[in-house]
Formats: structure tokens, C-alpha cells, sequence
């Protein structure tokens, strides 16, 4: 029996698993990481466009500031969010940018002077302020007021990997590349860290920890089409829900991005449209300002998928032998641009669908984007119901986005969330009673039950192909879990995909080497995404309204009264083939912005009866106080949440502090540094 | 389907015709499984339908999912931007989930990347190397402020600098640069020129503290910038077109003068 010990096991080498790593080490707490793959090739690098985060240093970002990317964050939610965690995340996030520059991201920066811009379909001369000259500069995003999406040409997600992979290599944190957690070891109560396998040699280790994470990314493999890397499936979420205790929030909440290149689904940012592309159909007309005069292209993503598919089913798509599509046009943006700040666009056109998007349309249909739902958490990142379990960035629910994310904003919440997560992570490890103290016979019943599964399917007389599974489970939640639900269609795959999880029972794999053997991951892997695939359905088969990306054409209305609340998972026996369900009400009189119109989209929702008095009170506070931060201060406390190292307000060049030197005085902010490693 | 074992032959020398959709393909993969001593590296025949837009993704996958599981490769993004996917296509080191089978057939040959440790048949362990060459070379940024203040107004940079500075840091360290490279087939530390890249990038960095003498212990020997023999296949393959040859030329010029000090 091989057990490994250390503070922190931190499960997914990505940015956010990295950055958490980094906080504890800091703060002396060894930390290994568990990775599938070499970390600088996790799917974050995948983040074209950039990061949210309310610095105003553009001109048409001046105003911007945590308020405005607070109401944004939430409205883009359609309330689902947790408005403490937002706000926690909007103050952190202009820190996580500078942050990220000290430690070499090579931010697009702020040229002063005149220059043109695509703005609506017309060019438009803007002026950049000499004072923002050089500073991180900012470009549009869908769903937000204000330029607020810094960004590194179009390989942002690249840029922040390279600087923060450096980092983890600068503090010696080792990163276990090619292994993968099968299981968490619990005892019911409490986390103890996971049973990993070997991806290479088929080795089984146990891993005990003081505390786990979970940094796995999202999910997006359950579905047939989606932008998401061929690692991303889930198991993360999927090994926190075998445990029984740890819950799931918001499985139905499942995002789809506007612009996948069609049919393969590889992503195009949304800096496309930010930066003045247009969505065209079949007769070259520009179609979203008819569905949505407000925001048009740059309404939020939920909201532009929808309009989408809704055009190509009144037949103006575009034809092909693969079915209809649609056009993103970005020619007018010009070539230099094109080639230089959209880079990799042109790279995936060119050597994906052999077109040169300077001189042609793109063609595009919505693609499976993102997890919203996650491990739950409180606002520490812990789970409320299995101690000493961690999770952050897409994996988790703390629950920053309730049911639509906006664009940039998920690159912006791994490193935000490993900054936070990563200090409390470290407060737990520095109490003496959080020391792990775990019985060995327990890590050796984990070990066996993970080695008997293996075996079972290696060795036993299965016959059911793992990958016509998988293959029917992605085709079940394209076609009747996608953007348009149906209580219907829903029953029915709830349905089917039961009766794949009893074939599952039965896999069996031709080849039986013990090592490398895709075959095997499949196997296994399939039969927790499965259990996924479930939480997702069934929990958009109960959810009898419309919110953000999760879409009721039988139930179209998002109903406040009935349904402000928050969809919690469990799998309670390993022979249930439904998970159980449960729910977390919102607190509308504790929100800093109460339920309404989200300013694009549809206007007729139900409202929760408690939402009239809340807006009345939130009214007469802001009346009250002229000083921004008195005033939300007044309304919804949250500052005591943050951990110190990441408090303080952020300097803006519209809100400069006091010189530096000066004395401390009133409203002197308290600081957050960046330190060289040691 | 059929899997014959063939002899290993160079790769085609002739630019390869243009496939059409429904044709038949041929990827000859070079098969090794060093976790099983008993078998042997051959050449393993397999054939498949040209659809449209097949990328060698698409069909390695195919070929994995309905003719032998135990066919090794790594994917990860497949829309090339990872580095994951490298491998020695028709004798040129290349991204195989952007290269379309239609540009590279009727008849494909992969091999894994050299250099790197072998997992098995296309997989390489590039990971480890990169790791270990970072580590070697200190290749992250070197804070010159040990202290930086996050909530004030983050230093000022040039845009055209830090535009320059994002065009070395688009290196994906996919690896094709140290496989194709002459010096690395015969210097086993030689950090390549994703190394070299990572170095210039740095030096490029007004926020990196170090100076050229730190480079220079660095890279400052056979093993770092003067074992380059400028034979640039490195600029060749790159599937980001870094600009390699004018990176270690003037790299080399500045390790040079600094070797006269």
C-alpha cells in the first residue's frame, strides 16, 4: 500500500489549481498538484479574449470601477449568483490583474491618442487619456456596461498560464503530471485526500492530505459538441459526488457560447463581437439588433445563443451538409487587427476551415461552454458538508455565477478564487486540529475499492462498449439537454440516460493492459460522467422556470417566487440511478441588488414576493450616502469576508490614493503585495 | 481494415496529392510500447475514409475508438493552441490536431517526437523536459520590486513593448523546435530553442531584475546558445512562427560579448 502525505493536494493543474498551490505554499504549507496533463496545457489556456476586471483605465472604461462589474456579474447571473462571493470576487480581480503583471503577463497596454474603433458597425474615432498611457488596457465583453476585459492580444488564458505555471515552477511545487484522482478519501465527515492513478504506469497511490481541492474545470465533454479540451469531463465534480456528503450546486446551469466554429465546435472569442464583429444569417442580414436593440451581438451569452438558434429555426440559417449555421463577420475590423489582436481566430479559420477571415465570414453555430454548476461551497471554498474539501474556479459553486457567466469573467475567477481559496486553505492547514490524523485501514478499504472497480472492469466478461456510451450520453445532452429544454424531451433523456448507467454496469474493454489503456479511462471515466449527465437533466426537468442559460420552452418565465434558489446534488448510494435533489433558497433582503430586468433579454419575469420591500430599503440606503463605499458598505457588508492578505480598495486614475509615503490617514487603503519567491 | 506490419520507410519525399472526401487513407504509425518489453517497433498500417475537414485528431480517434484501443496519443485542446498533440507527420515535426488529413495524404506516416522519453507509439513525455528545462534555466520572471503593491496603479509598460514581448511568449512548448533540432539529437542538455526563446523573452522583460552576466551563466556554454549549429529547423517547424533564427542570432551576439567582459 503506497501512501503519500502532504498539507495540501490540490487535484487539476490549472490556473486556478496553480495559483491555489502557490497561496498555501506561501504561507508554508506544502502542496502538490495532481494534474492529467503537463499544466501549461490545461484547458484555461484556452481563454481567448480575457479578464474582467474593473481597472478603467480605457477611455470608454472610465467610471468602471467594482460597482458597476458587481451589477453586471449579477444581472448576467439572472440572480442566481451569491452576491457576497461577486463582491469578493470584483474587488480581488483588478489585484489578480496586477498581480499577474508583476509576474510577467505581457498585458495589451493603453496607447494614448486617437484611434478607430469598430463600435455597432461603424467606425468611430476614440481618444486614449495621456495619463492611461501604458497602463493594462481594456477591450468589450458581452453583457458588460463598461470596457473592462484586460487581455493579452487574444491568448490571454496563454499568457496567464505561461506566467503562472512559471510561478509554480519559481516555488518549487511539484506537479504530478499524467495522474488522476479516482476517488476522495473520506470518512463521512471529513476529506483525507484520493486515491490516484498513475496515467502512465496504472499505479494506484493514495494521496493523504490536511486539506483537498478540487481544480478540475468543468464539464464540458457530457455534451456531443462543445469548445471545451477532450480533458475536460468532469471527473472533479464527478469523485466529490460519489462521496455521498459533498453536494453539488447548479448542475442544469450549463452555458453555450455563441461562436463555435461549425461543425467542430473549436471556439472563437467573444473579443470578436467586443471588438465590432457582426452576426450575420443566410441572406447576409445583420440579425441581432431585431431580437435585441439594447446590446445587439453583445448582449450576454446566454441571451445571443438563444437569438441564434432562434433565427436558424425560422429557416434563415445558413444550409450545409452538416446542418445550419450562421456567419460572424469580422472583416471589417481590418487585417492589422485581425492579425495582430485576434491572432488566434485567424489561425483556427486558416487551418480549420481553410478561410481567411479578413476576406470571409466565419461560420458559426452556439457550442457547450461552460460549467456554471460546481462543488459547493461556501464562501471560503470549503464544502459545508465534507470538511477539509476544497474546490475553485469552474469546478466549484461558491457561486459567482449562478446561471449564465459572463465572458471573462471565469479566467478572472481562477486566479481570483486561488488567491482567496489558497489563504483560507492556509488558515485551515495552520490549525493544529485540522492535522491529519487518519486511520491507515481506511486509505487501504479506499485503495481496494478503487483497485476491485478497475479490475472489474479489466478482468470481468463485460461486454458493453464504453465509448458507444459516452458517445449516446454526449448525443442525449446535445439534442434534448441543449439550449432550448422541454420538459418532454428531458423526461426522456432523464430516461435514457438511467439506462445507461445500468449498461454501464457492464463495460468491458478489449484491451487489458494495466498501464496506459484508453479504453479503461473511458470505461471509468464514463460511468461518473454519467452520474453528471443525470445531475444535469434532472435537475433542469425539476427547474419549471427559465433562468440565465437554463431555458424552459414550456416554462419560459423565470419565476422569482418559486425558484430564487439554488439547485443542490447528491448521490447517495452507488446503486441509485437518479441523484437527489434538494434546495438553498436566495436571501432577497440580505441582496445588495435585488431581483429585475437584466437590460437585454426577456422583460417578463415573476417577481419574489419579498423583492418590492428589499428594492425599497436598497433605494432609501443609497439616498442616504454619496460616498460609494459607504453606501455599499450600508447595504450589504462583505469586506469581513475576504482573507486580509487580498483586502483594500483598488487605485484607479479616476480614484488615485494618497501619494505613497504619505501618512496613513482615513480612507487609506490597507495593501495586497506580490512578493518575489523566496 | 487491414493492419499489416510494413518495414520502416523514409517518409515520401514528393508533396503529397490532395485527397477528396470518401477516399481511402493510409496512416502508417509507428508503433512502440516500451511498458510491454516484448514487442518490437513496427510500422502499423491503418486504413479509414477520408470525411470532410478530417484533422489526424479526428482520425487517430477513430482509429483508437473503433480498431485498436491500444493505440497511444496525446490531444488536449485540438484546436492548437496546447502543444500537446506534436508529432513527426510524413517526417516534419508538427501540431497533428490542425494538420488536415487531406493536406497530408493519401499516405501518412507519424512517428513520435525523438529527443523526448517515449510513453508509447506517439506519445511523448514532453512535459518532464519542458519542466526540468525551466527549472535549469530559471525561466520565470525574476521580480525586480520583491515587493509589488496590488492595489495601486500597476506599472506602465509600452504597448509596442509588450506586444514584442507577447510574440516570445506564444512559445506553447509543444517541443517541434528540440525535435527537429541537429544539436539536440547529439546534446542530450541542450535547453533548445524553446529554451533560448524562454531566455530572450526575459531579457526582453524591463521587469525582470536580471541582467545579461545572470544569461550568461545560464546559457552561456554548449549545452545553451553556442551549441546552436544555425541549422534553424527550429524556425522552420514552429507551428507559432516564432521568430527563432533572429531570437538566437542576436542572443548569440549578446552572450558573445558578454563572454569578452
Amino acid at each position: 500500500m503506497k501512501i503519500v502525505y502532504t498539507e495540501v493536494l490540490v487535484i487539476g493543474g490549472g490556473l486556478a489549481g496553480l495559483r491555489v498551490a502557490i497561496a498555501a505554499k506561501r504561507r508554508g504549507h506544502e502542496a502538490i498538484i495532481l494534474s492529467l496533463v503537463p499544466p501549461k496545457r490545461s484547458h484555461s489556456k484556452a481563454a481567448q479574449g480575457g479578464m474582467q476586471a474593473s481597472l478603467g483605465n480605457v477611455i470608454k472604461g472610465q467610471g468602471d470601477n467594482e460597482d458597476v462589474h458587481f451589477e453586471d456579474t449579477v444581472r448576467g447571473s439572472d440572480w442566481g449568483a451569491d452576491q457576497d462571493v461577486v463582491r469578493m470576487f470584483v474587488n480581488t480581480a483588478p489585484k489578480a490583474v496586477r498581480e499577474l503583471a508583476a509576474w510577467g503577463v505581457p498585458w495589451s497596454r493603453v496607447q494614448q491618442g486617437d484611434r478607430v474603433v469598430v463600435i455597432n458597425g461603424q467606425n468611430v474615432t476614440i481618444t486614449e487619456r495621456a495619463e492611461a498611457h501604458g497602463l493594462v488596457a481594456q477591450r468589450d465583453f458581452g453583457g458588460t456596461k463598461k470596457w473592462r476585459t484586460c487581455y493579452v492580444a487574444d491568448g490571454t488564458g496563454h499568457a496567464m498560464l505561461q506566467a503562472v505555471g512559471d510561478r509554480a515552477i519559481a516555488e518549487s511545487i511539484p506537479v504530478l503530471e499524467r495522474t488522476e484522482a479516482l476517488a476522495l478519501i473520506h470518512d463521512g465527515g471529513r476529506c483525507h485526500g484520493a486515491v490516484v492513478r498513475d496515467l502512465i504506469t496504472g499505479a494506484l497511490t493514495a494521496y493523504v492530505a490536511k486539506a483537498t481541492a478540487i481544480t478540475t474545470g468543468g464539464a464540458g465533454r457530457l455534451y456531443r459538441v462543445t469548445t471545451n479540451a477532450v480533458i475536460c469531463e468532469g471527473i472533479g465534480h464527478a469523485i466529490a459526488l460519489e462521496t455521498g456528503v459533498a453536494v453539488l450546486g447548479n448542475m442544469e446551469a450549463v452555458q453555450f457560447h455563441p461562436t463555435g466554429i461549425f461543425p467542430a465546435g473549436i471556439l472563437v472569442t467573444e473579443g470578436c463581437r467586443g471588438d465590432g464583429g457582426l452576426l450575420k444569417d443566410g441572406d447576409g442580414h445583420r440579425f441581432m439588433p431585431d431580437y435585441e436593440p439594447e446590446k445587439k451581438e453583445l448582449a450576454s451569452r446566454d441571451v445571443v445563443s438563444r437569438r441564434m438558434e432562434e433565427h436558424i429555426a425560422k429557416g434563415k440559417g445558413v444550409k450545409s451538409k452538416y446542418g445550419d449555421h450562421l456567419w460572424l463577420d469580422i472583416t471589417l475590423l481590418g487585417e492589422q487587427h485581425i492579425k495582430r489582436n485576434l491572432r488566434e481566430v485567424f489561425e483556427i479559420c486558416h487551418y480549420f476551415l481553410g478561410v481567411d477571415p479578413t476576406k470571409d465570414m466565419i461560420a458559426v453555430r452556439p457550442a457547450q461552454h461552460y460549467t456554471m454548476g460546481g462543488v459547493r461551497t461556501n464562501h471560503t471554498g470549503e464544502s459545508p458538508t465534507l470538511e477539509g474539501l476544497f474546490a475553485a474556479g469552474e469546478a466549484a459553486c461558491w457561486d459567482m455565477h449562478g446561471f449564465n457567466r459572463l465572458g471573462g469573467n471565469s479566467v478572472a475567477e481562477t486566479v481570483v478564487a486561488g488567491m482567496i481559496v489558497g489563504e483560507y486553505i492556509a488558515d485551515f492547514c495552520d490549525k493544529s486540529e485540522n492535522d491529519a490524523s487518519i486511520p491507515t485501514g481506511l486509505v487501504r478499504d479506499f485503495l481496494q475499492r478503487e483497485q476491485a472497480k478497475l479490475d472489474g472492469i479489466l478482468l470481468g466478461s463485460g461486454s458493453e462498449d464504453p465509448s458507444a456510451i459516452r458517445v449516446r450520453m454526449q448525443e442525449i445532452m446535445t439534442a434534448k439537454v441543449g439550449i432550448f429544454r422541454r420538459g418532454t424531451d428531458l423526461e426522456a433523456a432523464v430516461d435514457e440516460l438511467q439506462k445507461l448507467i445500468v449498461r454501464s454496469q457492464s463495460m468491458g474493454v478489449r484491451s487489458r493492459a494495466p498501464g496506459v489503456n484508453q479504453e479503461l479511462v473511458t470505461a471509468y471515466r464514463t460511468k461518473r460522467m454519467l452520474k453528471l449527465a443525470l445531475s444535469v437533466a434532472y435537475g433542469a426537468l425539476m427547474r419549471t422556470e427559465s433562468r440565465g442559460a437554463h431555458f424552459r420552452q414550456d416554462h419560459p418565465r423565470r419565476n422569482d417566487a418559486d425558484w430564487l434558489k439554488r439547485t443542490l446534488v447528491t448521490w447517495k448510494s452507488e446503486s441509485d440511478t437518479l441523484p437527489t435533489l434538494a434546495y438553498e433558497s436566495l436571501d432577497v433582503k440580505r441582496m445588495e441588488l435585488p431581483p429585475g430586468w437584466r437590460g437585454y433579454g426577456a422583460k417578463d419575469y415573476t417577481d419574489h414576493p419579498e423583492t418590492a420591500a428589499r428594492q425599497a430599503e436598497v433605494d432609501a440606503t443609497k439616498e442616504k450616502y454619496s460616498d460609494r463605499f459607504e453606501r455599499q458598505h450600508a447595504l450589504m457588508p462583505y469586506d469581513h469576508l475576504l482573507p486580509k492578505p487580498v483586502r483594500g480598495r483598488n487605485e484607479r486614475i479616476d480614484e488615485r490614493f494618497p501619494e505613497r509615503g504619505s501618512s496613513p490617514g482615513e480612507g487609506t487603503p490597507e495593501s495586497t503585495f506580490a512578493w518575489e519567491s523566496e | 481494415m487491414t493492419q499489416t506490419t510494413i518495414p520502416i520507410k523514409k517518409a515520401p519525399s514528393e508533396p503529397p496529392q490532395p485527397v477528396t472526401t470518401g477516399q481511402t487513407i493510409r496512416l502508417h504509425v509507428l508503433r512502440c510500447n516500451p511498458a510491454d518489453p516484448a514487442s518490437d517497433a513496427h510500422l502499423q498500417t491503418f486504413e479509414l475514409e477520408q470525411t470532410d475537414g478530417m484533422t489526424l485528431f479526428i482520425a487517430l480517434s477513430e482509429i483508437r475508438e473503433k480498431h485498436d484501443p491500444s493505440l497511444q496519443f496525446d490531444f488536449v485542446c485540438r484546436a492548437g493552441i496546447c502543444g500537446s498533440c506534436a508529432m513527426v507527420i510524413n517526417g516534419r515535426p508538427g501540431l497533428a490536431c490542425r494538420t488536415l488529413t487531406k493536406n497530408v495524404g493519401p499516405d501518412v506516416t507519424l512517428a513520435p517526437l525523438p529527443v523526448f522519453e517515449l510513453i508509447g507509439d506517439l506519445s511523448v513525455n514532453t512535459g518532464k523536459w519542458m519542466r526540468a528545462m525551466s527549472e535549469r534555466l530559471e525561466a520565470w520572471l525574476h521580480m525586480k520590486q520583491p515587493k509589488v503593491d496590488l492595489t495601486r496603479i500597476e506599472e506602465r509598460m509600452e504597448p509596442e513593448l509588450a506586444q514584442k514581448i507577447y510574440e516570445q511568449d506564444r512559445c506553447i512548448e509543444c517541443g517541434c523546435c528540440v525535435a527537429a533540432c541537429g544539436t539536440a539529437q547529439m546534446r542530450k542538455d541542450f535547453v533548445g530553442a524553446v529554451g533560448l526563446n524562454r531566455i530572450g523573452r526575459f531579457r526582453l522583460d524591463p521587469r525582470d531584475a536580471r541582467a545579461d552576466s545572470d544569461y550568461y551563466e545560464l546559457v552561456g556554454d554548449d549545452d545553451g546558445i553556442f551549441g546552436c549549429m544555425s541549422l534553424l529547423a527550429c524556425h522552420d517547424v514552429c507551428p507559432k512562427e516564432l521568430p527563432l533564427e533572429s531570437q538566437i542570432a542576436f542572443l548569440r551576439r549578446r552572450m558573445v560579448s558578454m563572454g569578452f567582459k
